[in-house]
């Protein structure tokens, strides 16, 4: 044996144990030197930053970018809620001070759409109020009767508590009363003023000693009335109305000797005040109290996942190239000199991922954090304003547009494994994860988009959402808005979970079938 | 130190209807070429695959040094293997195509410049591979062969489409790689390919090995001990060489075929006795008839195949 010529250890080669950094080192340069796939990269964050660069949406008459600067200040922010969140405060109230704990009662008699000719929607509302002040955003808690949705405790915009479906009429009125204990808020209906039963109990953090207690009536536009408004070319009569009465009102509690007041709290508005004739007090209003949603009767506004509305063509990019990593080895049959060096099939593969899956993370993050910074830079300047949400959310959507690319790559990693062909993968990966998206943001409506961004992978893009929905207030709740049918997490879950299945099947093949 | 050897025992292994391993068995020792020998479609490559742990056996054994090759821990540092030089993706460079292999086995770029220079591609390594020519294609998939320094190496048809120039470095460089201790098996379907390479053949067809011999042995036993000699005196010579215990045949006029006798004897014989002959003559079986008659079965066996498919 001529075990002289030929040395059994050679210097520079480093021992087994660290053999999973060699296959990465192996497959980063695998990546690395094709020039094309490090084109693919490179290109997906210039997509987010381009698509978040060509939104030339404003709001409220506007400057165009190298236009003749207007002095028009845009559509104006909705005021913050007592946790910052944005929030509509818009109703008429008829109110006295209340300067302790106390309460207030009254007999609701009848709920209605008022002169207008738009009807009673179901989520008009009218009622009595406790509230920090008059300005809109303070704290408060209400209980109401509603156009649709029966008796109703909420306090603080999106709290919302059912009571007894039977509203108020005056054949059998509805009686209704908050009760004031420090800050500590509790509402309660009866339907004869004998036998109360208790809603729900909230505390108002922070409630001043002297609060603002009396009655309230508002209705939420229609899609149609708030789009001409936001317009500008409203037209009188047009706005949503809701007229309620009310009998037997007691004010009790330490307060000064005085007669109630009427406000417009939030803007006033033509057809809205009230009447006192009697012991009967009528009070007419529009508006809504409650979470501001976007796209909610086309209320204006942005969140920051529409500055990221580049991510489906960046993934589309980060896919392909992560197809192409995989089956372009099967197409030339350079799989078999990869497994010949490395002949454990799942460590490859899990190293193709992990060098993918990073590198598709660092674009995607780079192209997220930019498109942010400037998208809302310019979506500002045109007039529009941002809907505030918390640091962890902003964070949430950054980080996951960038693990959305990244997994999505996982996926076509493990769909190129499984297909070895570049044009059949490449298809499905796109059709899986871009296509229903876009879809839902375009041409499907309603129950079909729901479906399909709660089936497909491309339920992941939820990620980008940062304006919850909420059931007390009716909105168009599209993706096109911002809104999809599952949670952020749950929906970037059903991407992980077709990543999961594909890839163990993808292990399972590989080490299978001949290469 | 476990021996440099490829050692195969038994593989069979079925692609739907054909089958493509039937019972293959050979052993590889270091130090010689050994040429891997058939027909088309006689197993080879099949063979080479499941040594690699490329392909899975139904049955059988390949070992190399003892070990199954999934075993290896650095693999390309132990067996050296060129499978398909089209096997690259066409717009990486040479030497990026060696950097990433060598990087999967804990290598750097001195070597990969190393055998760079093995192969002779200083010129074109910052060239993409795809531009290669099939001939370049075969030294970049050299190099990569000899990236860890393996013991043992395993070309499939590492010919193919060389100019006459470079079949001449390659078969020196086989020649000096065994020289130094390695096992090299090397495939091809053209046995004038590794005449004057190989010292030690394996001869297969139908997925079986027809022959595993040094190559001295099959040329003699090709030729046989055949003696042609030309005479005037046909019958005298056939009594004289009859007698001394020749078997002779006519081989047309004036022409007689010897067997049982060496030409030097049949010429000692002839001469004492007086019979005049003009030309005598060893009969010599080049490798490729010695190849051919061997794997005539093979190739009859699977144009039979080729017609009976075409038949149905």
């Amino acid at each position: 044996m001529s075990a002289h010529v030929i040395t059994e250890s050679r210097p520079g080669q480093r021992n087994g144990r660290d053999g999973f950094r060699q296959l990465l080192s192996a497959e980063w340069t695998k990546l690395a030197t094709v020039r094309g796939w490090v084109i693919g990269i490179v290109l997906a964050p210039f997509l987010i930053v381009g698509i978040a660069l060509l939104n030339h949406s404003t709001c409220g008459g506007i400057t165009t970018p190298g236009g003749p600067a207007t002095t028009a200040a845009g559509c104006p922010a909705p005021p913050s809620g007592p946790g910052g969140e944005a929030v509509s405060d818009s109703f008429y109230f008829v109110r006295q001070p209340l300067g302790g704990d106390g309460s207030i009662t009254v007999r609701m008699t009848s709920l209605t759409a008022g002169p207008g000719p738009a009807g009673l929607s179901p989520w008009s509302k009218a009622g009595i109020i406790i509230t920090a002040s008059t300005r809109p955003g303070s704290a408060y808690a209400a209980m109401m009767v509603t156009g649709g949705h029966g008796v109703r405790m909420q306090y603080d915009y999106t709290g919302d508590i059912a009571g007894p479906a039977r509203g108020a009429s005056p054949a059998s009125p509805r009686w209704l009363r908050l009760t004031r204990s420090g800050d500590t808020i509790t509402g309660a209906t009866s339907a004869d003023g004998v036998r109360w039963t208790t809603v729900g109990t909230t505390r108002l953090a922070g409630l001043p000693a002297t609060v603002q207690a009396g009655m309230f009536a508002t209705a939420p536009a229609s899609s149609q009335t708030r789009a001409q408004t936001v317009s500008g070319a409203s037209s009188a009569g047009a706005a949503a109305l809701a007229a309620a009465s009310f009998d037997h009102v007691s004010l009790a509690g330490p307060r000064p000797a005085g007669a109630w007041a009427g406000d417009a709290v939030g803007g006033a508005s033509p057809d809205a005040g009230f009447r006192q004739a009697g012991g009967t007090i009528t009070v007419t209003g529009t508006g809504d109290i409650g979470p501001y949603v976007p796209g909610a009767s086309g209320s204006p506004g942005s969140t920051i996942g529409s500055t990221l509305l580049g991510a489906v063509l960046a993934l589309i990019a980060a896919a392909v190239v992560a197809t192409m990593f995989m089956t372009s080895e099967y197409r030339r049959g350079l799989i078999r000199l990869t497994f010949a060096a490395s002949p454990d099939r799942g460590r490859v593969l899990a190293a193709k991922v992990v060098v993918v899956g990073a590198v598709t993370f660092i674009a995607g993050l780079a192209g997220a954090i930019v498109a942010v910074q400037l998208g809302e830079r310019l979506l500002r300047s045109n007039g529009n304003f941002i809907l505030p949400a918390s640091t962890l959310s902003n964070l949430r959507v950054v980080a996951g547009t960038a693990a959305l690319l990244a997994v999505a790559s996982v996926l076509a990693v493990a769909l190129g494994s499984i297909l070895r062909r570049s044009a059949g993968a490449v298809t499905v990966v796109v059709a899986l994860i871009t296509l229903p998206y876009l879809l839902a943001l375009t041409a499907l409506r309603g129950g079909a988009a729901d479906w399909l961004l709660r089936l497909t992978p491309a339920a992941a893009f939820a990620i980008q959402q940062t304006t919850p929905q909420y059931p007390q207030v009716s909105a168009a709740y599209t993706v096109s808005n911002g809104y999809f049918p599952l949670a952020p997490w749950a929906g970037f879950a059903v991407l992980c979970g077709y990543t999961a299945v594909a890839l163990a099947l993808a292990v399972f093949l590989i080490r299978r079938r001949d290469a | 130190m476990s021996e440099a050897t490829i050692e195969v025992t038994g593989l069979r292994k079925r692609f739907g209807p054909v089958l493509a391993l039937d019972g293959m068995s050979f052993m590889v020792t270091p130090g010689q070429v050994t040429g891997f020998i058939g027909p088309n479609g006689a197993g080879k490559s099949t063979t080479m695959r499941v040594i690699l742990g490329l392909d899975a056996a139904e049955a059988g054994s390949a070992l190399i040094g003892g070990r199954r090759y999934q075993s290896l821990r650095h693999p390309l540092t132990e067996v050296g293997s060129l499978l398909d030089a089209a096997a690259l993706q066409p717009s990486r460079t040479a030497r990026n195509h060696l950097l990433w292999l060598a990087r999967s086995q804990g290598l750097g770029r001195r070597r990969v410049d190393e055998v760079i220079g093995q192969a002779g591609l200083e010129q074109a390594a910052g060239r993409k591979a795809g531009g290669f020519s099939l001939g370049m294609r075969q030294r970049l998939g050299i190099a990569a062969a000899l990236l860890g320094e393996p013991r043992v190496l395993m070309l499939d048809e590492p010919f193919n489409g060389m100019d006459p120039e470079g079949i001449v470095w390659m078969r020196g460089f086989l020649r000096s790689l065994a020289a130094q201790g390695r096992a090299v098996l090397v495939s091809s379907h053209l046995m004038s390919e590794l005449q004057g390479t190989a010292e030690h053949l394996i001869i297969v067809g139908r997925g079986q090995v027809i022959a595993d011999t040094s190559t001295p042995a099959l040329l003699a036993a090709a030729s046989g001990d055949r003696v042609s000699l030309r005479t005037t005196a046909t019958a005298s010579a056939t009594a004289v060489l009859t007698e001394a215990g020749g078997s002779v045949t006519s081989a047309g006029l004036a022409a007689l075929s010897v067997t049982g006798l060496d030409a030097e004897k049949i010429v000692t014989l002839l001469s004492g006795q007086g019979v005049p002959f003009s030309e005598i003559s060893a009969h010599r079986a080049s490798l490729e008839e010695a190849y051919l008659e061997l794997t005539r079965d093979a190739v009859e066996y699977r144009a039979a195949d080729a017609a009976e498919e075409a038949r149905r």
